[in-house]
Formats: C-alpha cells, structure tokens, sequence
C-alpha cells in the first residue's frame, strides 16, 4: 500500500468481538452484558433508539471510554483500549457524526494532518506523491486542493472516510454517518463502502437509525435496547417487523395514569405551517401542522435530531421561525413575556439547567422568573422586593421537594433532581398554565421522580391544561399521552392513539422508512 | 411503573416521592466565603501587582519600599493631594460604569475612552450654544448632550452587535479610535479657537459656567456626578426589575428568551446607559477642568475605567472604592518622574501589572476550598 504500515498495524480486515462488555455512569448502565462479533470482511450494524446505548458501545472499542467489564477481542486476542490511538495502532478507525475536518485547510492538508505520526516539517512533494497514489485506488474522488469549508455535507463526510482508508484503518465505525446526508448521497457512499467490504480490504461497524441502511448494505446486525442486546443475526434472516419488534421491546402495554375521562376542550394551541432552521442554517421544521386541545395530552415522537429541539425551542422564544405561525387561544403567539402570561403557556424544557435557569443567581430568584415583575413581588412599578421573592419561592420549594440548603443558594450548586423541581415548581406551582409544553421532562431522573412528574402533568391535563409532550422515551408517551404524533425531518408525519398504537409501524416511521 | 396515580394536589405527589427537606427551607444565609472571596481574590491579584512592580523598580535600581511610600503620600498622604485623587476619581468612576453595565448583560465593552471623548464634544457643544444662559441651565445642557452623545456612541456599538452579529468589544474597541479622530478634526477645523495656537482646541466654555469646585477645595462637583452615578448604577441593577433582567440575560441568554425577555432591547438600553456614564465624565472634564475640548480628553481615563470595572467585578459599589485607589496611583505618576527619575509612564506599567493579574485572577474562582460554601444539596 501507499504508506507502509506502521509496524503492529495488520493488513488484513479485522474480526473484532465484543464480550459481555458493561460500561456503567454512576447507578446508570450505559451498557449491560453486550456482546457482539463481528467476523473480518464483513458489514455490521448497530441499530437502537436514543439512549439505547449505541454510542457508548463504539466509545468504548475506541477507548474514549473503558468497559467496566468484559473483553474486546481482536484477532483473536483480548486487546486493552486506553485511549483512540491505541485504537489506531489496532487498525480500529471512526467516523464521527459530525465532521472533524478543518474548514480551511485542503482535503490534501486535512488528509495529510491526520496522520498521527506526522514530522515536523512535512515534505509536501513527497506527501503529495503518495496522496496521489492513494486516490488512484480510493473509492471516490474529491478534489484534493479544495478547502474543507467550501464542500457539501456529501463531500465532507466522503473526505472523513478517505481520511479513514489513508491511515489505513482495516476496521471502520461509522456513527450514524448519513444523518447528514441525502438519501442518494447516503446510498452512494454506503455502496462505495460495501464495496471496499466486498473487496476484502474493511471490516465495518454501521450505527444507524435506518432499516434501510441495514437491508441495503449490511451482512448482519445488532440490536440494541436499554444497554441490551435484544437481538439480531444474518440480515437475509429477517424482516424490517423484526427489527422494529427488537428495537422497540415487542408489542408493549400503556401504563395508567389516572387519566380523566374527559373529551378535548376547545384549541389552545394550534401551529400552522411552522419552519425553522437549524444553527447550522440547514431547515429544521419543514411546514410543521399540530393541533392542541384543552384537556389532551399531545405527545410528539421521533428520533433526535428531527426537528423536535427546534420545535421547542420556538415555541419557548429561544429560536426564531422562519415561516408559518404559531396561535395560541386563537391569537398569534410571539413568546413574549406579555404573551406567555395572557396565554398561560408553560414549558419545561430539557437541560433546565442550561435551558432555563441562570446558575449564578438563587434559587429564589430562579422560581421567580416568571413572576418577579408582577405584584406582590414588584413593587412601586419597578423594584423587585427580594422578601417577595423568598416568600414565594419557599412555599414552592418545600411543596415540590427542592432539596436546597437555603432560598439563597446559587441553583447553580444543586443537583441535576433539585434543579428540574425547581423549574417544575416554577412552570407548575402557580396553577395557571393553560397550555404545557414539556421536552424531555424526565430524562436523567430517578424512578421516583419520574412518575411524580408523569402524576403533574396527567394531573394538570385532568385540570384542562392542554399539554404537548415531546420525548424520546416511547413508553413515556404511550402512557401519558391522548394522540400520539410521528415527527420526521421537520414534519408530522404519522398520527395515532396509545390504545391503537403499534409500536412497529411507530418505529417505521421514526427511521424515515 | 403502573400503578395508578392519584390526582391529588399538585406537589403533594413529589413531596410524597422524594423524601423532601425537614421543616422548612431557611431563608437568607449570609454566605461569608462567597464574600470573603469576592473580596480576597482581587486583593491578593493586586498585592501580587504591588509584588511584580517592586521587583521592577528594584531591576531600575529603585527602593522600591520608598517608591510605594512615595505613591501612598501623593495619593493620600496630605488633604491636598487626596483632593487631587479625588479630582482623578471622578471620571474613572463613570468611565468605570461603561464596562461594568454592560458586563452584567456579558457583553464586553471597551470603548469607554471614545464615549468620553465624544461625550466632551458633545457637551462642549451644547455649553457653547447656550453659553449666555445661567450657569445652572449650561451644566444641564452639557450633561444631557454629554449623556446623549456617550449613550448613542456606545449604543451604536450595542445595536450593530444584537442586529448584525458584530463582535461588540471589537468594535467598541475600534469605536475609540475613530472618536478621537473626530475629536481631531473638529477641535483642527469647524470648532477650533484661532487663539489656540500650540494646542488645537475649541472655543472656551465662560469661567463663569464651569463646573465649580466644593466649597474651599480643589474637588470639583464632578465627583458628586461619579458617586450619585454609581449608587443609581447599584440600585438598578441590584433592586430594580430592570436589573433582574438584565442579570438573568447576562447570567443565561436561553433561560432570558424561555422568561420571553426581550434580550436586545435590554442589551441596547443597557448600553445607551453604560455610553451616557462615559459620555459624562467627559462632560465633567470639559465643564471641571479643562474648559474646552482637545487632545487632553483623551487621556486615558477610559482604559483606566475599564481596569477600574473588573477590579470590582463590574458592582456599581466598589466602583467607588476602586476608583479612588486608581485615582490615587494615577496621581502618583508626577512624583516618581521628580523623586525617582522614573519615566512618567512608569505608573502605566503598575497599572499594567493590576489588570494583567486582575484578569488572571479571574481564574482563581472557584479553587479554594477554604471559599466554597457547604451547602451544596
């Protein structure tokens, strides 16, 4: 080959297996138990929702993490991983989901720099020699004196793996590396990698979201489920409603919350032909339609990643759309303060901490934030009275369990637990929210808060309050939710009810299929 | 998870499924390391100063314990030269407001040395225009045009950094060279005094309607300006919903936008105020000391503002406190030339070494145990 081989680095495509591997954070097991194989030659994939563990998985092959438990066999010898270039010198080589290539240097120097043994002064001509070897016998041309920043999404993600055949990676990850892409891009690269597959030259590992993908290029997959393996094999032995069962723990019953028997009220919110863009630039919400009633529980589905953080974001004032409307009560919505009050909108945002709080200022002043200009707490037109403010938030904080040592500590210094009471207490404590709107609301929480908070919003819901729920956890929505919503790239795209629901054809359109 | 939930009153439930806080949440505590760091930390950065400057008088072959005598009594060794501080610290104190407003917002501002120039201009305008009125309706036009133009000129800063995304130290920070041209040509040309002749300047405001000095002393009513101005500065952004705003903006932009604040208009009066601080410490040393405008406004009590805010971590309070104390080393700088041959800028490289350890001890937040506060839940 063009470089020689650094010595220990193998020739030949790797056979890689994992062994009862446990990667545990803190109480949470990230992984439990996965063990997988990967024979040399042949095309893997890694299939899983959110949080199923996928990402963990490949982190710890690559020794950005180290399992607590198990074995990572290559070649037939258990191999210790401390860090991505021990995974490097074992031949092992990624594909990140989004692009680690410097915008302004070439593909040439992008392809150049990454190697890790590079000298101190380059001797271009020669590097340029081999460079040029080396796309005589890669699957794709790209333009080497381009700069990185000038290149479409395709492009890129093509440089990210000719970077990964130039340093001569014979085991390749690739993590969820069309989520950038256009089907046809997607099926091109895809198909330029089977080949090199086919060729004998790469083993790979494909993580994706896609049924397609896996029936379209894959030899065998995985599935993943809650840190567990939950089944897989040969892809010629199974059928898409396999996977779908696998990935999504088989047909699952709705579990009850007291709901109300109540029928819908009047429309509370209503958005109509909503678009958004990414921070990217790139369109998030694509002509978005969602109705919301008084007393129902909307509950939003997908994969991550598909418009529903931007949905959110629009709706809390933190994202400006870029077309369509948002009406609430009938009236055009615009997030303001004034708004938000007249209307009685809510929201609990995912990473409240992040999303919905200032870490520097007090608890106190954080249960607040929506009340602090408005008497009793304002006073004479403009002051805040800051008896006011610890009175109101004491109330909230014992009736909501912030375990806070003071009114007057930073939220900053709280745990993640007391940091979401609080800004539950805020959005729920006073009572008056008519429309709800919660991201995530449980993630990161323990058993016991969980289901205090599935028993607010459902109480609330039984109140009249109209809720739109957008999660990644299906069970989540299937137990609290009346209507059930599939959003894909940027748009509703399958509607249902929990007591109709079937968890196959959710997932089928969750992976875009 | 599937047992029924009983629709009870809200909060009941979390209370009942997270063993909660025994009786109930105390109220204020004062957090006395917090306090203590907030006040040890710039403390230490500047004795470290002190530290480094010594050594460089030593290297100039100075006692550098009689330099630092000789600073502390022509700063605040007699009742005259404490007049004289004073006279220096009343425009820090202003200028100082032009960076600590907007940092409460996090945005860094650093045209506070433009502000005040254009601010002079500004009011040198306006006192020559009614010139003939009673001295107390002059002061009141030069403050307000003092006040306007500073506020607009940093303003300007502030609105091309929340409509077009421009990088507002930057320009701030160019903002400053571009008024001191104005200055230039306008003190050359359409305002200039044919009797200036060595000096350029503008025509004179009357001796008669400037700014008197307090009673018997060398200590103009400018610093009646700086002090009432840092006490409002306080009070807004400490007491008033204005200010709990503007901290909730500086303190997380989303969690602003998720209140539904409207986080540019804040950012923009925030900075009319922060401009119009700097504006009237312009004006005061057009109306106070120098009587006209020239190349003397720029004298770098606006870079001295800026080191003057992040010594008291941007509080309106402590402004005065700091501002004082620079204005002590600033007057300083005459008698280590007479004394000690030392070049008049040595006093800049002392004030140098403060900010560089003052921005360094920025850091330090945070690391010391001793500081940290046990109450994390």
């Amino acid at each position: 080959m063009i470089i020689p081989p650094p010595p220990g680095r193998p020739a030949a495509p790797l056979d890689l297996e994992l062994v009862q591997v446990t990667k545990r954070f803190g109480s949470f097991v990230a992984n439990d138990r996965v063990s997988l194989k990967i024979p040399s030659g042949t095309f893997h994939a890694l299939i899983g929702e959110n949080g199923a563990g996928k990402s963990t998985l490949v982190k710890c092959i690559m020794g950005f993490h180290t399992a607590d438990e198990g074995d990572v066999i290559i070649g037939g010898h258990s191999r210790d991983i401390r860090s991505p270039a021990d995974a490097y010198q074992f031949g092992i080589g990624m594909v990140y989901q989004h692009f680690t290539l410097v915008p302004a240097m070439t593909v040439a120097e992008n392809l150049v720099l990454s190697r890790p043994d590079l000298p101190a002064t380059i001797p271009w001509e020669a590097e340029r020699k081999r460079l040029n070897a080396f796309m005589r016998t890669a699957p794709f041309q790209v333009d080497l004196d381009q700069p990185a920043s000038q290149l479409a999404a395709g492009q890129k993600q093509k440089v990210e793996i000719l970077k990964q055949l130039y340093l001569e990676s014979r085991f390749l990850i690739l993590d969820e590396p069309t989520s950038v892409l256009t089907p046809g891009e997607a099926d091109e690269v895809l198909g330029l990698i089977r080949r090199k597959v086919e060729a004998g030259e790469l083993s790979v590992l494909l993580i994706s979201h896609k049924f397609r993908e896996v029936f379209g290029f894959c030899n065998s997959v995985t599935v993943l489920r809650r840190g567990k393996v939950t089944g897989g094999g040969l892809v010629k032995d199974l059928t898409t409603d396999d996977l779908a069962a696998m990935m999504m723990g088989g047909p699952r019953t709705p579990r009850t919350v007291a709901k109300a028997d109540r029928a819908p009220g009047a429309v509370a919110l209503e958005l109509k032909g909503l678009r958004a863009d990414k921070d990217s630039g790139v369109p998030a919400l694509e002509g978005l339609d969602l109705c919301l009633r008084e007393g129902e529980v909307v509950g939003v589905a997908g994969v991550s990643g598909n418009g529903q953080r931007e949905l959110v974001e629009v709706l809390a004032g933190q994202r400006p759309a870029t077309g369509g409307e948002v009406l609430v009560h009938g009236e055009w919505y615009g997030a303001t303060r004034t708004d938000a009050a007249r209307h009685g909108v809510f929201l609990l945002p995912e990473e409240p901490l992040r999303n919905g709080c200032v870490p520097a200022m007090s608890v106190a002043e954080n249960i607040a934030f929506r009340e602090f200009d408005r008497p009793p707490i304002r006073l004479a037109g403009c002051l805040v009275s800051r008896r006011g403010i610890r009175g109101f938030a004491q109330g909230l904080i014992s009736r909501f369990g912030v375990k806070t040592r003071s009114t007057e500590t930073p939220i900053g210094d709280l745990s993640g637990g007391n940091v979401q009471r609080a800004v539950l207490a805020r959005e729920l404590g006073p009572g008056t929210a008519k429309v709800l709107i919660a991201a995530n609301p449980c993630f990161g929480l323990d058993f016991a808060a969980v289901e205090s908070i599935h028993g607010q919003i459902t109480e609330a819901r039984n109140r009249g309050v109209a809720v739109l729920l957008v999660s990644e956890d299906l069970d989540e929505l299937l137990s609290l939710s009346d209507r059930l919503l599939v959003m894909s790239h940027g748009a509703i795209v399958h509607e249902t009810t929990p007591a109709q629901a079937d968890v196959k054809v959710i997932g089928h359109h969750m992976a875009g299929h | 998870m599937n047992s029924a939930q009983p629709s009870e009153a809200p909060g009941a439930l979390l209370a009942d499924a997270t063993a909660t806080v025994p009786g109930p949440v105390p109220v204020a505590k004062w957090r006395w390391r917090s306090t203590a760091e907030a006040i040890a930390i710039p403390v230490a950065a500047v004795l470290a100063a002190g530290l480094l400057f010594g050594l460089f008088c030593l290297v100039q072959g100075r006692n550098p314990f009689s330099v630092f005598a000789a600073i502390y009594k022509a700063a605040f060794g007699s009742g005259y030269s404490f007049q004289n501080t004073l006279v220096r610290a009343s425009p820090l104190m202003l200028t100082a407001l032009c960076t600590a407003l907007p940092a409460r917002l996090g945005l860094v501002i650093i045209g506070n040395e433009g502000a005040l120039v254009v601010g002079g201009l500004g009011a040198v305008a306006a006192g020559l225009l009614v010139a003939g009125s009673p001295a107390p309706v002059v002061w009141a036009a030069m403050a307000l045009a003092g006040f306007g133009v500073g506020g607009l000129w940093i303003g300007a800063a502030g609105l091309l950094h929340y409509r077009r995304g421009v990088n507002e130290t930057i320009s701030s920070l160019l903002m400053n060279y571009i008024a001191i041209a104005v200055m230039n040509h306008l003190v050359n040309g359409p305002m200039r005094d044919p009797a200036s002749l060595n000096k350029p300047s503008s025509y004179p405001i009357p001796d008669d309607r400037m700014l008197p000095p307090i009673g018997e002393t060398n200590v103009h009513y400018g610093i009646l300006f700086g002090l009432v101005a840092c006490v409002l500065a306080w009070f807004l952004m400490e007491q008033t919903t204005f200010g709990f705003k503007v901290r909730m903006v500086g303190g997380n932009i989303r969690a602003a936008r998720l209140a539904g604040l409207p986080v540019s208009r804040l950012g923009w009066i925030t900075c009319l105020l922060a401009g119009g601080a700097a504006g009237l410490a312009g004006m005061i040393e057009v109306a106070a000391v120098h009587g006209r405008a020239n190349e003397s406004l720029a004298a770098g009590y606006g870079y001295a503002g800026i080191l003057v805010a992040f010594v008291a971590r941007h509080r309106g309070l402590p402004i005065i406190l700091v501002s004082v104390l620079l204005g002590g080393i600033l007057a300083s700088g005459g008698i280590l030339q007479r004394q000690f041959q030392l070049p008049d800028a040595t006093i800049l490289v002392f004030q140098g070494l403060v900010f560089l350890m003052i921005l360094l001890s920025d850091s330090m937040y945070g690391r010391f145990g001793l500081f940290k506060e046990k109450d994390a839940a």
